[in-house]
């Protein structure tokens, strides 16, 4: 057993696992953050996509201990209770998600996307950049779609500060 | 049309718990005392279990209990079984062998149950599942159902000779054969449909959960229909008996199907929390999923398709050979029969039809309904067929099924179904103009002129959605009805909830059933709640598949609006003093006719629960339910184009436009209707193009288990879609609404392969068209 | 997952002394291979000694033309790296198609050639390029270090700690991915170097990643894609499985080989 040492959606939180523990599993099971998701066992289908120090990482590839000491952002985290991210509000408004299951780590992903690149999204770049992650519900019209608008949005919103 | 009523895009009330990560699916489920099961599974695709020790993995750090097959057998859990009875064309029952939910005489696939372990952790469970100790006598295996039925095979199952399970007919096979001696032209071909993987994202999942006090079981699952659970578990499982076990299917992470039936999992989970006194959580890896969800698909047909010197079709003489898998899954038998040889008539009006189809047994994982279920086969049967024979007697794909189509309603085919509505040549027509069909031979030439192929190809599908009524399925075979129940209940303030036994994992009834009592009462969405997904608070229900939830589920709850509106109204004027005939219901008011009388919604429902002035001998409350059965199956069809561009040099294949044109009759949300459209592209796409379950011929071990080798369609492997619309309403049920879940995985296929066909030059091309196989076709035309 | 134990080194020397007190312990870099490999029980160390935190593996160095990137460097660094790009843009190319963007924010290039997977992109270009790998104990020239699949001329406790190489006068990937995996099915990274031209294929050898002669002396009289017409591929010595067969990953070769000449430029 081995103490994790973590900064959680700006909290600190702490806990003992066994050292095989993936982060995935501490954070859904050690702090109940449920809404990072598990669809895959080979690393490929994104649904566990949460940022590590600021970047989208895919934590159920990554152990809880090797992940001590750095700051996760998960979904539950990215907004406000009760407020959305614009990210968040475009796939509502777009029916960027069905059956929500790839929903968290889509929307990680998305915003993890517009941090390196908003301003520049194309649909083909879009589709590009969502290679590690897979939906089975949207055909992912709809995904791309919700993308783009927020990328749009939040590029207005960035000249709209400036 | 309201702004929240039928036919608004309204944006999902469900969205922001899915968003903001509160969504609550099984595997996020967690109870006191909670363990964790690992399963021990068969690592042979046939063998006899000579022994199995438990004795190491007991003592192994964390076990609570090794459970097996001899123990369930001993407590009673009955077998598994499938829920729709065909008898062969000589009378005699289908031939079911045992499916025991933990095996202990002989394994039949790779991943075959055999044990459970419960530990205190899933990584213990594991660890001392791989510490059973199973001493196994190997027996040759079979994978393909042709094989199977050769003379010498590996035989399956003792009940079942030859391994086949039935040899099955529908049509008449004189007058097809007499129409195809007499024809004009035959076009022949074989068909083969590719075997796949549901794979929706949410593996399976399982918590069993025994009170010993109550002696009561509680089973949370990963569900389509957890009232159906329920029912088999008790009827035929022998877990418990219904009054003594709810069974709850929370947030679902999608089905396509994979999610109707009742697996081993939960009914041993649910025991096994019972044998140990705690909570039993099970949770499917990927790889588990591949080698334990029923599949889809895999059929082999031989094809004749006759034409009169006019291009009229005069008969379809079809045999097909479908792999059932290993165990006969809950509704496998009907997906090749009555899912599947009923719509073989397609949009066309074809005077002669026979099939025989013959299912077999084979050491892999059973094959069951797969978003689609048998329509898709019959689709691409057809579809494949009359773009051959377009090209055999050279018209236009668009003129020959033009001169064919069924043009006027209703239409009884050869094969039961009789068609209620449709407008195919509409679909047609908006699908060829989308896509510029008169233009593609520019295109074509442009392509060329960069070294590219491109092929455009046409599919014109039809399905039967809503599967119905259940006097006629119950006659057909069917152990169950097909009809669905709803109860809204009017809240003493007027709020309302709406149970449903339809549920919804991703197609969003918290919206558009929402939607339809919204728009019948004038009072705001957010006013109203959907209930379902729990046996302990709907009353009853028969789930959602085959595009059921609206025209059924939602017809169950537009009757039970009736009656709540029809008392609703005997109460208003009664306070009003007016005659019931005059009272309207418009804006969340109940109204005298033609004048400015009104009363509030909720003052009417208040005064149903205060009861302190109701009209003479009227019962308090306002809650009304109400089963609906269907009177016929819907209907929806339509037409799909696709335009490919193969790179010749690596055989890759690029879509680069998807048109379809869909008749689904009225509509409630379209928004959420191209959603579904959408996602039933993908995966008729990843069908054509991607997807292909592979069992190893000889060992019969899965060569497809995760990710890495089961193409599952990515973003970048999809275009956007052009969708349209064209509405015949269905007559059959109250919102004259069809269905819209599958008609994507039904119609696509075939467009595709037809537009590859069409650009490689020949029409040797079996799905999934990989770029290795696309570059193997062309190489063949050189 | 089997147990193991986890240890985080801060130095070179550290991840040595812990290796060597484990009884079956494996290096663990970015992990994007290993951990995926052990959920699967597919590997089952002892111990994982973590390399990411030792500062003397991270950093990307560009003096004149000599190109050095630290082992920890991660694919995502190399792709976007200004300095990487304005002597050799073939490897921040093909470090921008490697896996996926998250994959991509963690696995690093040491882990990538320490593996020597033989669908990984990185394997090529060092062959390729004719880089040299450089360890804690050594320096081992490319063409020495590939010794067959999953198998490298590291020895047990070796670390792997930077890749250097001379920025070839042109360089140019292209991949053909899986469509399952999106691993490449067929790579070709093609460079021009100061001493001749090299052509190393990656996802298609039943031996992992290797070069073609045929190709390089081709190439060498003339650099243009039209000059690998002729050549032949021999689809002998290639792999077969249900995506690919020898056959078409011959073919796959020389078309990836023009493509990959053709974005040289």
């Amino acid at each position: 057993m081995t103490t994790v040492t973590l900064t959680v959606n700006g909290r600190a939180v702490s806990g003992e696992c066994e050292d095989r523990m993936l982060l995935v599993d501490f954070i859904r099971v050690k702090l109940g953050l449920t809404g990072t998701h598990v669809g895959c066992d080979t690393t490929q289908c994104g649904s566990c996509v949460i940022h590590m120090d600021g970047l989208s990482v895919k934590s159920c590839s990554i152990l809880a201990v090797q992940a001590s000491g750095s700051a996760i952002t998960t979904i539950e985290g990215l907004s406000a209770q009760g407020e959305m991210h614009p990210v968040q509000a475009a796939f509502k408004e777009h029916h960027g998600l069905q059956c929500g299951f790839c929903t968290p780590g889509m929307v990680m992903t998305a915003v993890d996307m517009i941090n390196r690149r908003g301003g520049s999204l194309t649909e083909e770049v879009v589709r590009t950049e969502l290679e590690g992650n897979i939906c089975r519900c949207t055909g992912y019209h709809n995904i791309v779609k919700a993308v783009l608008s927020a990328d749009a949005e939040m590029a207005a919103g960035r000249q709209a500060a400036e | 049309m309201g702004v929240e009523g039928i036919g608004a895009r309204v944006a999902r009330k469900e969205d922001k718990r899915f968003l903001t990560g509160k969504g609550r699916y099984t595997d996020d489920m967690s109870v006191p005392g909670m363990k964790y099961a690992c399963f021990v599974r068969s690592p042979h695709a046939h063998a006899k279990i000579l022994s199995i020790d438990v004795s190491a993995a007991k003592v192994m750090p964390g076990v609570i209990d090794v459970l097996d097959g001899h123990q369930l057998q001993a407590d009673g859990i009955g077998n598994l079984i499938c829920g729709w009875m065909i008898h062969s064309k000589d009378g005699s029952p289908m031939k079911m062998g045992a499916w025991r939910p933990l095996a202990y005489e002989t394994v039949r696939y790779v991943g075959d149950a055999i044990a459970i372990v419960v530990a205190d952790s899933s990584g213990q469970a594991r660890d001392a599942a791989e510490a059973v100790v199973i001493e196994f006598d190997e027996l040759p295996a079979v994978t393909e159902a042709l094989t199977a039925l050769e003379g010498g095979s590996p035989q399956i199952h003792p009940e079942a000779p030859g391994n086949l399970i039935f040899d099955w007919q529908i049509g008449e096979a004189d007058a097809t054969d007499k129409a195809i001696a007499s024809a004009a032209h035959v076009t022949e071909i074989e068909i083969r449909n590719n075997r796949l993987s549901p794979n929706p994202m949410e593996p399976r999942a399982t918590l069993g959960i025994y009170d010993a006090s109550e002696d009561h079981y509680t089973c949370y699952t990963t569900s389509q229909n957890p009232h159906v659970a329920r029912l088999v578990m008790s009827a035929f499982y022998n877990v418990a008996p219904e009054n003594k076990l709810r069974v709850i299917a929370p947030d679902v992470g999608g089905g396509f199907g994979s999610k109707i039936y009742i697996y081993p999992e939960e009914i041993v989970c649910l025991w096994a929390s019972k044998k140990t006194g705690v909570p039993v959580k099970w949770t499917s890896d990927r790889t588990e999923a591949f080698l334990t969800d029923a599949h889809g698909r895999d059929h082999v047909s031989q094809v004749k398709m006759a034409f009169d010197a006019n291009n009229r079709i005069t008969a379809l003489k079809v045999d097909t050979v479908a792999n059932l898998g290993a165990y006969m899954s809950l509704f496998s038998s009907a997906v090749p029969t009555y899912l599947y040889a009923t719509l073989l008539s397609g949009q066309y009006a074809i005077p002669a039809i026979h099939a025989n189809v013959r299912t077999v047994y084979t050491n892999t994982v059973p094959v069951d309904a797969y978003r689609g279920a048998g329509r898709p086969e019959a689709t691409y049967l057809l579809e494949r067929t009359m773009e051959t024979a377009a090209r055999e007697l050279g018209v236009s794909p668009a003129e020959l099924r033009r001169v064919n189509f069924i043009r006027s309603f209703p239409y009884q085919t050869p094969v039961i179904m009789n068609y209620d509505a449709g407008d195919y040549e509409a679909s047609l027509n908006a699908a060829m103009q989308a896509a510029d069909w008169a233009g593609f031979e520019t295109r074509r030439a442009a392509a060329a002129a960069k070294g590219m192929k491109r092929g455009i190809g046409m599919s014109c599908y039809i399905e039967a959605c809503g599967i119905a009524p259940s006097a006629a399925v119950g006659s057909l075979g069917a152990g169950v009805g097909l009809w669905e129940s709803a109860e809204v209940r009017v809240n003493a303030v007027g709020t309302i909830e709406v149970l449903t036994g339809s549920h919804s994992h991703g197609q969003g009834h918290e919206t558009t059933f929402a939607q339809l009592v919204a728009g019948r009462l004038g009072v705001p969405l957010d006013s109203i709640n959907i209930v379902h997904g729990d046996t302990d608070k709907v009353q009853m229900g028969m789930g959602t598949y085959g595009s059921r939830s609206g025209a059924v589920g939602m017809s169950a709850v537009v009757k039970a609006l009736d009656k709540v509106e029809a008392k609703a109204k005997k109460i208003a004027a009664h306070l009003m003093e007016a005659d019931e005939q005059d009272i309207v219901i418009e804006n969340g008011e109940l109204k005298i006719a033609g004048t400015d009388k009104t009363l509030p919604w909720f003052q009417v429902a208040l005064a149903a629960y205060t009861a302190h002035n109701l009209p003479a001998g009227m019962e308090p409350g306002l809650k009304e339910t109400a089963f609906y059965d269907p009177s016929n199956f819907t209907f929806p069809a339509g037409c799909y184009i696709a335009e490919v561009e193969i790179d010749p040099e690596t055989g890759k294949t690029e879509i680069v436009q998807f048109v379809a044109a869909d008749d689904f009759g009225n509509i409630i949300n379209p928004m959420i209707v191209e959603g579904q459209v959408h996602g039933g592209l993908a995966q008729g796409i990843g069908q054509a193009l991607l997807e292909n379950v592979q069992y190893d011929r000889d060992t019969g071990q899965l060569l497809t288990a995760s990710f890495m080798d089961y193409a599952m369609p990515r973003a970048d492997d999809l275009p956007s879609f052009t969708l349209s619309h064209q509405n015949t309403p269905c007559p059959g049920n109250p919102l004259g609404i069809k269905g819209c879940g599958e008609a994507g995985a039904i119609g696509s296929p075939p467009a595709l392969i037809n537009a590859i066909t069409d650009a490689i030059g020949h029409n040797r091309m079996t799905m999934p068209a990989t770029p290795m196989k696309v570059w193997h076709a062309l190489q063949a035309t050189h | 997952m089997y147990a193991t134990s986890y240890h985080r080194a801060s130095s070179v020397d550290e991840a040595v002394s812990l290796r060597g007190t484990a009884e079956d312990g494996k290096y663990l870099a970015g992990g994007m291979t290993l951990i995926s490999t052990m959920k699967q029980r597919l590997a089952a160390p002892s111990d994982l000694i973590d390399l990411r935190h030792i500062s003397q593996l991270a950093g990307i160095s560009v003096e004149g033309r000599t190109v050095r990137i630290g082992a920890a460097t991660r694919h995502a660094d190399v792709a976007s790296s200004q300095a990487i790009r304005a002597v050799c843009p073939a490897i921040c190319d093909l470090a921008s198609h490697i896996g996926d963007p998250h994959v991509r924010q963690m696995g690093t290039i040491g882990g990538s050639v320490a593996n020597n997977d033989p669908a990984a992109d990185y394997p090529s270009a060092v062959l390729g390029l004719g880089a040299t790998v450089v360890t804690n104990q050594r320096s081992i020239p490319a063409d020495d270090y590939f010794t067959g699949l999953f198998e490298t001329a590291l020895e047990e406790r070796e670390i792997l700690t930077a890749i250097v190489f001379e920025a070839p006068e042109k360089a140019g990937y292209a991949k053909f991915a899986n469509p399952a995996s999106r691993y490449a099915m067929t790579g070709v990274f093609v460079a021009k170097t100061a001493g001749g031209v090299r052509v190393a294929v990656t996802g298609a050898g039943a031996g992992g990643v290797f070069r073609h002669a045929g190709m390089e002396q081709a190439l060498s009289a003339q650099w243009s894609p039209d000059a690998l017409n002729a050549v032949a591929v021999d689809p002998s010595n290639l792999m077969t499985d249900m995506h690919a067969d020898a056959d078409y990953r011959a073919n796959l070769i020389k078309v990836m080989a023009k493509r990959a000449v053709a974005k040289a430029g």
